[in-house]
């Protein structure tokens, strides 16, 4: 069967080359060329981009996304802990105009998955034979009563990069020594399971040198945390966690660590037990798919989108793809590796799809990096296949870096170059 | 040679004993594609520090895999990494990755001085097996011209602790390059590999 498209297809192609060359109507040509548009030029979105068109350069492929830069979250948090700058997370898009990309600064309002269509705010109509959605996350404003997009202007969550990462790293600085800051931790499933906790320490790193008699709050509504027995000893070697001089104390849930409420003009945060005040509010709240999957009709019950998981193909409707932190990629995590993986897998099934090929077997990977101090990196990492529909943790890979009794401060800081290695390498992918 | 048999038996292993969810073997490009998120474009590292992987030759890329694998050879990450493939596995990305060209195209801090010192200390101590200034492949023992030299630091390191192995050979050069020219040696070695274009 397979072969038998393929040869079809190619008999086709090369039957109107040979037209074009006698001087038919370059018409001909223009209705061969297959539209892929991908909402979301964010991780997940530009690296599709990117290897549709290496994969195949005949396809036309149009990236919609609103911000002409976009600014990584991951190594956000070195930005507050002052040891990067923001220009050094901000990218352009230049890399993907000059491989043949189309970029578009437009919001996507709508997709019509009928008449396979995508709407923007500007007013225009993209049409594709196959779309790919990667709009990352939306906040859930809903469970923390008194917080909403408005708040988040002085009360930032810092969970998309860029000026809410300015607006926090401001405010840290300006806080007064002996101040408090505030950390509330989101409720799984949600955008990079490690993030709060590298957080914390990259602001205890910054305090430490800065304003040490300060102090960092993490509530929590979970009892444990990505990365939990590594970051507790980070915490403790550099920052005195489990000490009565510690400069970070994290409350659990069962310790009453649940927020779901502000009081704004106060810099107070009512948790299951009591109120905290606060010098600097960090509320990361509950997440779910970006808002555009859900006017799609693209997202279940709860709250992210089904997907076949060796193409990416929404469950709900055909011909359009979610990748990235909007999709239920489980045992794959919300990571900035797992965005990419899962794109290079889905830009290969939708070349595949677009010829009537046979789907490419895929195969994925995660690594996610943190910094708990400039010589202290730790990580996780794993290798996944797939088999029977799901994607399978490949025993006997992946994990954590090994326990700090385990591993030496030598070892552990080449993680950090590593760190910064991956930072590079993986930003260069995504954005060429 | 030798590990195309190796791999006909395991294959044929894993067909007898193939237990639980066998997934079948993807293609080169696509198990290729999930190690440049930290090795680069085709394996061309971005630095500072994770190694270039293009254009090492297939013995080399296979036997470093092999020891990540087990464990024999240190690692903070590839160790998990390489877990999570097989043999045949790795013969595919080692075809794939042996392909690709080494990029020495590099912006690193290189000290001229040193780099200068260094060519001759490669010429006395290591050429013997690193040839071409340690740009040939052909000697299955990995590529140090125009490597990223933090890790190459790092390498040496696991070297002289004992934790990564050494061909008693390159044991005996590098130990005599240690007595003779002490730590400033090494280092260096790393500026004139560094400076290779
Ligand atoms: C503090 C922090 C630290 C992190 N650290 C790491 C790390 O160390 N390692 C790691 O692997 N991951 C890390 N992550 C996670 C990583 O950033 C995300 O998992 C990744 O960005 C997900 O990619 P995505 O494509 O799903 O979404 P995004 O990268 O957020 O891209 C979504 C894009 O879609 C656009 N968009 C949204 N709606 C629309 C619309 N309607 N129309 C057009 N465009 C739209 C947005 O503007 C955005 O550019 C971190 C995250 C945070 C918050
Ligand atoms: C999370 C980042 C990461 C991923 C993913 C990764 N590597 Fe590595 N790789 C490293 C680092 C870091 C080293 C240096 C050794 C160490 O400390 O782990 C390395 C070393 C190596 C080396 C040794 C190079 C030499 O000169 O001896 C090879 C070969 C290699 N990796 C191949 C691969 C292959 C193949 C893949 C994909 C299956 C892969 N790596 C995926 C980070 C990564
Ligand atoms: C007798 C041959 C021989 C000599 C001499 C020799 N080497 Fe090697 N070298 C090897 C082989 C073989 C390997 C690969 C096998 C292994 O993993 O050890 C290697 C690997 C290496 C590596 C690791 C490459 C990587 O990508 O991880 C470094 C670094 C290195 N050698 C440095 C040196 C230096 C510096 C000298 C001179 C002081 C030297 N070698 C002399 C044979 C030699």
């Amino acid at each position: 069967m397979t072969k038998f498209n393929r040869r079809d297809f190619l008999k086709v192609t090369g039957g109107v080359a040979a037209l074009g060359s006698l001087g038919y109507t370059p018409f001909v040509i223009a209705g061969a060329s297959k539209k892929v548009v991908i909402v979301g030029g964010g991780i997940g979105g530009a690296t599709a981009a990117r290897y549709i068109k290496m994969a195949d350069a005949s396809v036309d492929v149009t990236v919609i996304e609103p911000n002409k830069k976009y600014h990584t979250c991951f190594l956000s948090n070195e930005v507050l802990g002052g040891e990067r700058s923001l220009e050094s997370i901000r990218f352009g898009y230049q890399g993907l105009h000059k491989e043949g990309i189309k970029v578009v600064h437009e919001m996507v309002n709508n997709i019509d998955p009928q008449a396979r269509v995508v709407k923007t705010s500007a007013g225009n109509s993209y049409k594709y034979d196959r779309c790919i959605v990667s709009p990352g996350i939306a906040l859930r404003w809903d469970t923390i009563e008194g917080y909403d997009a408005k708040v988040a202007e002085t009360i930032p969550h810092a969970w998309k990069a860029g000026p809410q990462t300015a607006t926090l790293r401001k405010q840290i600085m300006a806080m007064r020594d002996g101040g408090t800051v505030i950390i509330s931790a989101p409720p799984n499933p949600f955008r990079c399971p490690p993030g709060p906790y590298e957080r914390a320490a990259q602001i205890a790193h910054y305090l430490k040198q800065h304003k040490p008699k300060s102090k960092i709050l993490v509530l929590d509504p979970k009892d444990k945390f990505s990365k939990f027995g590594l970051f507790t000893a980070g915490w403790k070697k550099h920052y005195g966690y489990g000490t009565d001089n510690s400069m970070i104390e994290w409350i659990s849930g069962a310790e009453g660590g649940k927020v779901d409420g502000l009081d704004a003009k106060n810099k107070t945060v009512r948790a299951l037990v009591q109120d905290f005040k606060g010098d600097v509010v960090n509320i990361i709240p509950a997440q779910k798919a970006g808002k555009i999957a859900h006017i799609a009709g693209l997202a279940d019950k709860s709250g992210w989108c089904p997907v076949d998981l060796k193409t990416f193909e929404s469950k709900i409707h055909a011909n359009i793809h979610v990748i990235g932190d909007a999709a239920i990629q489980s045992p794959l995590p919300k990571s900035g590796y797992a965005a990419n993986s899962e794109a290079k897998v889905c830009a290969s099934s939708v070349v595949a799809l677009l010829k009537g090929d046979e789907v490419p077997q895929p195969s994925y990977v995660n690594t996610c990096y943190s910094i708990l101090a400039p010589n202290d990196g730790i990580s996780v990492a794993m290798v996944y296949n797939y088999a029977d529909g799901k994607i399978n943790k490949v025993e006997g890979s992946g994990g954590l870096t090994p326990g700090y009794d385990k591993t030496t401060m030598e070892m552990r800081q080449r993680e950090v170059l590593y760190a910064h290695s991956w930072f590079k390498n993986i930003t260069k992918d995504v954005f060429g | 040679m030798k590990n195309k048999i190796f791999t006909g038996l395991l294959i044929t292993c894993g067909v007898v004993l193939g237990g639980a969810a066998a997934a079948a073997t993807p293609s080169a490009t696509m198990l290729s594609n999930t190690c440049v998120g930290c090795h680069g474009p085709n394996g061309n590292s971005m630095g500072p520090a994770s190694p270039t992987i293009a254009g090492i030759s297939t013995e080399y890329f296979m036997e470093a895999m092999e020891e990540y694998k087990s464990g024999v050879r240190p690692s903070t990450i590839m160790g998990r990494i390489a877990k999570g493939y097989s043999e045949e596995e790795f013969q595919l990305m080692a075809s794939y990755f042996s392909k690709q060209q080494f990029n020495r195209d590099k912006d690193q801090n290189i000290n001229a001085k040193m780099a200068k010192k260094g060519a001759k200390l490669h010429k006395k101590y290591c050429e013997k097996c690193h040839e071409d200034g340690g740009r040939s492949s052909e000697d299955d023992a990995g590529i140090l011209a125009g490597q990223w030299m933090p890790y190459l630091q790092f390498t040496m390191t696991d070297y002289l602790s004992g934790n990564r192995e050494m061909t008693k050979k390159m044991k005996k050069k590098v130990n005599t390059l240690k007595d003779e020219q002490g730590d400033k040696g090494f280092e260096e070695l790393w500026h004139y590999y560094g400076s290779l274009k």
